[in-house]
């Protein structure tokens, strides 16, 4: 986590850790949060056979991508130094660059650039192992509830 | 197209097992338990519900990416399905779930947009989408989901796709 200090954005992010590997589809997914913290969320999860879209290659399906960039952003929001109490998504438009290799684990890397009183506005990137040349990226308006 | 006087449970099973190869095909949507309603050539996707799907336990609501992906399978096979159509009538195709060289290759997304309306329930989610335009190369498909009214979407998005090439 990029905040060694002990204090109470801290002890937000052992809460929001808990709080997402508790989703039930996050679970079902097998997502692990790698990092939280200062409006940034890091969210990675294994390849597996049930989440493949096209048999003939063993490419995952897209629509687990947008779940994990989903989920990522949401963690990000929770977790900017405004402290919105909840949050949902309003918008999200993901880019699909290059197929995920099959077998690789998938890291989407999520930032809240903007946050109004209402209104969280993120980035966020998917990689597969190759961290150079992005499987997808996403931008996405979410609520900030206060 | 087609033969007048071919008999209906011939045509039946032709266009039934057409859908399912298409559908079977594909695992993750086996795992999300997505099957498809038929009447005639129009394709109704529907989700039912599980509480692996729940992206919110304290209201509850359907996690975003589900209904992301829920639309996103329902745009990739409602767009299969009306390529496919023609050579399906006229008996040039003719997919099986048991021979995979007979399926058709599927559309790849090249960008998908979701406009969240409403919270998902937790119960089923139905969602129909449309071909806005189907080109050699390219298609832009739109598509709506909704669960208790028909009037009242939970969601919709539009995505543009890339047609895979003989």
């Amino acid at each position: 986590m990029p905040d060694q200090t002990e204090g109470p954005q801290d002890d937000r992010t052992r809460i929001a850790q808990q709080f997402i590997e508790a989703i039930p589809h996050a679970r079902a997914l097998g997502m692990r949060v790698d990092e939280l913290g200062q409006g940034r969320a890091v969210i990675s999860m294994p390849w597996a056979e049930h989440l493949v879209g096209d048999p003939r290659t063993g490419v995952i399906h897209g629509g687990v991508v947008s779940a994990l960039m989903d989920t990522c952003c949401g963690a990000a929001v929770m977790v900017h130094p405004s402290n919105p109490t909840s949050t949902a998504t309003i918008d999200l438009r993901i880019d699909y660059m290059r197929a995920a290799k099959p077998g690789q684990r998938i890291t989407a890397r999520a930032e809240c650039y903007h946050m109004t009183r209402s209104v969280a506005f993120l980035r966020a990137v998917a990689l597969d192992e190759d961290g150079e040349n992005p499987v997808a990226t996403a931008t996405g308006a979410f609520t900030a509830e206060r | 197209m087609g033969d007048r006087n071919e008999p209906l449970h011939q045509i039946k099973s032709r266009r039934d097992s057409a859908l399912k190869a298409l559908v079977t095909g594909v695992p993750y949507m086996n795992w999300l338990g997505i099957t498809f309603d038929r009447r005639g050539d129009e394709l109704t996707a529907i989700l039912p519900y599980d509480e692996k799907l729940i992206g919110n336990p304290r209201l509850p609501a359907i996690h975003g990416g589900v209904t992301a992906a829920f639309l996103e399978v329902t745009a990739i096979i409602e767009l299969s399905w009306s390529v496919m159509w023609e050579d399906l009538e006229s008996g040039r195709i003719a997919p099986d779930a048991a021979v995979p060289d007979s399926l058709p290759r599927l559309p790849k997304t090249i960008d998908f947009t979701v406009d969240y309306l409403r919270s998902g329930l937790p119960r089923d989610a139905y969602a129909r989408a449309r071909v806005v335009r189907s080109g050699r190369r390219y298609a832009s498909v739109h598509v709506e989901a909704w669960q208790d009214n028909r009037a009242r979407l939970i969601a919709q998005a539009t995505g543009h796709f890339l047609m895979p090439q003989p």
